[in-house]
């Protein structure tokens, strides 16, 4: 898994927040978060999937793709 | 007593009997015991193997989770999850579920149950390595398998 360290404008409060941000960083990004059904959210390794999920006191957000485990 | 499950997620493979003769080592009370391989399957002749990748950590946490929660809800004397990553060749061990109840029913449902719930939400993804060499794709989900969720929400 690829990951990156981002210090977050603190503007950005919600996984929406959040994913809006994302949107806006190329086209590539804008792509991938469109589907906003396919792509899936772990806040702290927790799923989440509440736009309005406060990410205050988040460490480490992970997007991925569906699984396809076992 | 709370049943705790053993779960591992790891490169190395796994032995059945060994895993179930520690599972039942101690078990008195067992009248069944049910387990679950998933194999590395060629898909009619096209695939060398698969590369399993996982999110270390959440995949432990939510596998334990499943496992604690089919304990509970099927009253289980025991539970192994085993789930390995990297590249897995054609015929070799994926996973593994061994569930130990008083009942058959209850055996099945837990591995079952687990089973369902590691292929949706479990932080696993596999991709593909062609017989011809050339570049395999991410497996795609299955409607499927989230479907199979729905018949234990009740």
């Amino acid at each position: 898994m690829g990951g990156e360290i981002l210090d977050l404008s603190p503007d950005i409060k919600t996984v929406g927040d959040l994913i809006t941000f994302q949107r806006s960083r190329g086209e590539v990004f804008d792509e991938i978060f469109q589907h906003e059904t396919i792509v899936r959210i772990a806040v702290d390794q927790e799923h989440v999937d509440d736009m309005g999920f406060d990410l205050s006191e988040a460490k480490e957000i992970a997007f991925f793709p569906p699984m396809t485990g076992g | 007593m709370k049943i705790t499950p053993k779960v591992k997620v790891c490169l190395e493979d796994f032995d059945l009997k060994h895993e179930i003769d520690q599972l039942t080592a101690s078990q008195q009370n067992a009248g069944a015991v049910v387990s679950f391989t998933g194999v590395c399957r060629d898909e009619d002749g096209l695939l060398d193997a698969l590369e399993l990748e996982h999110y270390p950590g959440m995949a432990e946490a939510k596998i334990s989770e499943y496992a604690q929660s089919a304990i509970e809800r099927f009253e289980l004397l025991g539970l192994t999850a085993i789930h390995r990553f990297g590249k897995i060749a054609v015929g070799d061990n994926i996973v593994l579920l061994v569930a130990v109840a008083r009942n058959r029913q209850a055996a099945f449902d837990g591995a079952n149950y687990v089973m369902d719930f590691l292929k949706t939400n479990a932080p696993f993804w596999k991709k593909e390595h062609l017989k011809d060499g050339s570049k395999g794709k991410w497996v795609d989900a299955k409607d499927a398998d989230n479907s199979a969720l729905k018949k234990w929400q009740s």
